[in-house]
């Protein structure tokens, strides 16, 4: 083999070439570190994709956290979730069927006015956006006749009282009414018919990547700080935390619990983190009087009637959580436990029902007293990609729910395989998030714990299929209440009523995290919502 | 010739139409795309709209007919997500996915080929076992791993390069490209390393196993004896003998390195057909699903294709065996 002269061909051909190369290779890097962008720029690492310009299009949380930079609402939320005037500067009852809305004097970004008539124009093009997957009519549907009285004036009439419509309107953006009829969709993400009278201008939309804004000048509230916004789509949790430690992006949303505890000691980071609305919890099955499908005998034998239907099994199952456990071991403290959908301090939040207590020995006598002393042998479904830690979770209650003498195994799979699976009442226990968007018990009451009811539109999301007939009464009756306060009070005997059933085993409401670089600040909102205007630079007075 | 050609188009064909009913029986059975698009908040009667609107009320056989009738008139369906022609969607992310696996074989090749030579010349020496080594590594490192690595070490902690995104754009033809501008370059480099890495390491051993065989054969000997520089044996005679292999792999890699970007696009938020394919399969959006596969079908049969053609315009032994 050595017949070549492989050493001195590699000594006199090879080795300057390849010292070439590293040099080159080394001049590339130094190269690269030149020539950051820096200045009035804010980048935002959105964690799921938008997917279209269109505020009409499709009702999709990342679709809202970015329309509300461009577009606003008649009625509009605080970081806390309250309702406070957006476009409207008041609203109130004409009678218990009419409300009249007062809109602000604003401008829209091409320099029209806007009118009562652009209200009228959006209520009536939002059920009329064609192939919508997810349409907004849901929350203009209410909404009988319009009557413009002045061009700062709106009549909106329901069909009888309808309490919950300022909390509809707060999700519907409104654009000008010189869109003409029927914009297309196309025309938006161009930008053509992306005008609104938010705080930002759109500038541009390359789908899966990245949305660039400018900040409108003439916007009638406070201006923000930041001149351009770069809204970056970074769906991969890892790679959105490196983002920011990289400082690509100044501010990531849904910070991956898994990275908390370093970041919380990471001095180049500032974290944001709020309770959220959006409850844990696990559905029980009561669709099936006969056998539920994953519940058997402590060996496996088939029974003749649903556990589950029997309270004092539901309540077992509910007393053997230990949820501050699940809280801080499988969470990392992003969560909260509690009772009920809602978050401390919001409008109907019932006082006297708080998280289950942890209490194993009450759990195996209340099973004993059911008739199973030996226990049940069960399965819990639930998805593995949807919410925070989720399949983590299951095992955590499974584990649990072993030591009362419930032997468990856990099933988790995708969230598309899943949730189909879920609404055919396929499964006997499962886990499921509820985020109340409106911020009030009426919004899980009527979709989750009425009972399942088509034509009316009741029950909704309601998998388990719970049906209390006392709970529904008092579910219309609420309904009908335009006082705020007498139907506060309604609305909380409703839930503490149904609750106290254990319809669904209520585990923990997460917390909304965001991270900052060092010298940002954000004010973390209760909605999810990611904005450029609530992002802050230290000692610069922050916006609203 | 041309009858064989005829005869591997309509063989492509019916691979293609067997896909697309395997994709459209295969995503009905995992899930309703419209329990994942619709607002948790809508009743039973908006569900009920939106399932006609979908078509998807209709029995499976009678969509997969519309589907077959759209198909041959070029139209593959629009997306129920972005509500856009999905083969236009894909077009738009196309360029993105293209440019990042060009890159990633260029880089297969501008480091694969001198690594593996060196190796193959230097055997023995620590450079060469180390080079060997480290294409191990190439090969089993799992590339999301890889990837977080990549971001940390030359985004975080020196600070060189983005950490992720596509940077700025050029336009070119009509599409906008990332590598006519600095800043897109810089973008591009940590992901198109990381795609690369695999076919680094392959063309690395490929090219020491050639060179390794080539060495001792008697025209390497003879053309030494001849008195050619080593230069000229190693690069004009050596490398010019084990190329054909490393170039016919390199191809198909191509290929794979297209349809499979998913992860490397993932970590690094490219926004390629990789990342819209994801994407899809998590919502079940089954127009985008069914033009992408259809899509990758057809790329890898006339990557094929065009392969054997070549191997038989190249090689004269394989157009003499189809003569007899």
């Amino acid at each position: 083999m050595a017949m070549f002269g492989a050493r001195e061909f590699w000594e006199t051909k090879m080795r300057p070439s390849f010292r070439a190369l590293s040099g080159l290779l080394l001049s590339f890097g130094i190269c690269l570190t030149l020539g950051r962008a820096h200045g009035q720029t804010l980048g935002i690492a959105s964690s799921a994709p938008v997917t279209s310009i269109d505020p009409h299009y499709h009702t999709f949380a990342p679709n809202e956290s970015f329309s509300a930079h461009v577009y606003e609402r008649l009625v509009t939320r605080n970081a806390a979730g309250e309702m406070i005037p957006g476009l409207a500067v008041s609203w109130k009852l004409r009678d218990d069927h009419t409300w009249e809305f007062k809109l602000r004097d604003v401008k829209f970004h091409d320099g029209t006015p806007l009118t009562a008539e652009d209200v009228a124009y959006t209520l009536n093009r939002v059920p009329r956006v064609k192939n919508s997957p997810a349409s907004y009519s849901i929350y203009t549907k209410a909404v009988t006749g319009t009557e413009i009285v002045d061009p700062r004036t709106i009549l909106l009439r329901t069909d009888g009282p309808y309490p919950l419509l300022p909390n509809d309107l707060a999700n519907i953006f409104i654009i000008p009414h010189g869109l003409g009829p029927d914009p297309a969709i196309e025309d938006f993400n161009s930008g053509k018919n992306a005008i609104g009278t938010g705080p930002y201008r759109f500038v541009s939309f390359i789908p899966g990547d990245r949305i660039e804004m400018e900040r409108f000048d003439a916007y009638w509230g406070d201006k923000p700080y930041w001149k351009h916004v770069t809204y970056r789509i970074i769906s991969n949790d890892a790679s959105r935390t490196a983002a920011l430690l990289a400082g690509d992006v100044g501010i990531i949303e849904f910070v991956p619990p898994t990275d908390l505890p370093a970041l919380r000691k990471d001095p180049r980071v500032t974290l944001a983190e709020v309770v959220s609305n959006r409850s844990i919890f696990l559905w029980l099955d009561h669709a099936h009087d006969g056998p539920s499908p994953f519940v058997t005998g402590p060996n496996g034998e088939v029974l003749t009637t649903n556990p589950l239907n029997d309270l004092r099994v539901r309540q077992a199952l509910s007393l053997a959580i230990n949820r501050q456990g699940i809280v801080d071991r499988v969470m990392e403290g992003a969560a909260i436990p509690t009772g009920q959908y809602l978050r401390p301090g919001s409008y109907s939040y019932v006082p006297d029902l708080p998280p289950t207590p942890y209490q194993p020995e009450r759990a195996k006598a209340l099973l004993a007293e059911a008739g199973f002393p030996k226990g049940l042998r069960v399965t819990i479904h639930g998805p593995n990609d949807r919410y925070v830690n989720d399949a983590k979770i299951i095992q955590a209650v499974a584990q649990m729910w072993q030591r009362i003498g419930v032997q468990t195994t856990v099933d988790a799979m995708p969230w598309n395989t899943f949730i189909a699976r879920a609404g055919k009442q396929e499964f006997s226990i499962f886990l499921l998030g509820w985020g109340v968007g409106s911020g009030e018990g009426l919004n899980p009451l009527r979709a989750q714990l009425a009972t399942w009811n088509p034509a009316r539109g009741l029950g909704t999301a309601n998998r388990g299929r719970y049906s209390n007939p006392a709970v529904d009464a008092l579910i219309d009756q609420a309904m009908g209440t335009m006082d705020d306060g007498a139907r506060e009070k309604l609305i909380q005997t409703a839930m503490k009523r149904a609750m106290d059933d254990v319809p669904v085993i209520q585990l923990h409401l997460q917390k909304n995290i965001w991270a900052t670089r060092k010298g940002l600040v954000y004010e973390p909102r209760v909605d999810e919502a990611t904005l450029a205007m609530g992002v802050g630079a230290m000692g610069v007075r922050e916006s609203k | 010739m041309i009858t064989w050609t005829i005869r591997r188009l309509v063989q492509a064909g019916f691979v293609v139409l067997a896909m697309t009913a395997i994709v459209f029986v295969g995503v009905h059975v995992i899930g309703n795309p419209v329990d994942i698009l619709i607002s948790p908040e809508a009743d039973q009667a908006e569900r009920a709209r939106i399932i006609t609107s979908m078509g998807l009320d209709q029995p499976l056989w009678r969509q997969y007919a519309y589907f077959l009738r759209g198909a041959l008139h070029g139209d593959l369906g629009r997306s129920f997500v972005f509500n856009e022609p999905a083969l236009r969607l894909i077009a738009q992310r196309m360029p993105a996915t293209l440019e990042l696996a060009v890159t990633a074989v260029l880089f297969a090749m501008v480091f694969g080929v001198p690594l593996g030579l060196y190796a193959g010349l230097k055997p023995d020496g620590f450079l060469g076992r180390a080079i060997m080594a480290g294409s191990i590594l190439g090969f089993s490192l799992p590339s999301f791993w890889v990837g977080l690595m990549l971001i940390m070490v030359f985004a975080v902690q020196l600070g060189w390069l983005p950490s992720t995104g596509r940077g700025q754009t050029e336009t070119l033809f009509g599409v906008p490209w990332s590598f006519l501008t600095w800043d897109g370059l810089r973008h591009m480099l940590l992901p198109a390393l990381n795609l690369a890495l695999f076919n680094i390491s392959l063309v690395l051993r490929l090219t020491r196993a050639g060179v390794r065989e080539t060495l001792p054969m008697d025209f390497v000997k003879f053309a030494r004896a001849k008195g050619l520089s080593p230069a000229r044996v190693i690069f004009v005679h050596v490398l010019k003998n084990i190329m054909i292999p490393i170039v016919t792999v390199l191809g198909l890699e191509l290929g794979s390195t297209i349809a499979f970007a998913v992860v490397t696009e993932s970590v690094f938020a490219w926004p390629g057909m990789g990342k819209l394919i994801i994407d899809s399969i998590n919502v079940l959006d089954r127009p985008v699903i069914v033009a992408y596969l259809m899509m990758i079908v057809l790329l890898f049969v006339t990557i094929n294709l065009v392969v054997d053609m070549l191997y038989m315009l190249l090689d004269p032994r394989v157009r003499l065996e189809r003569k007899s």
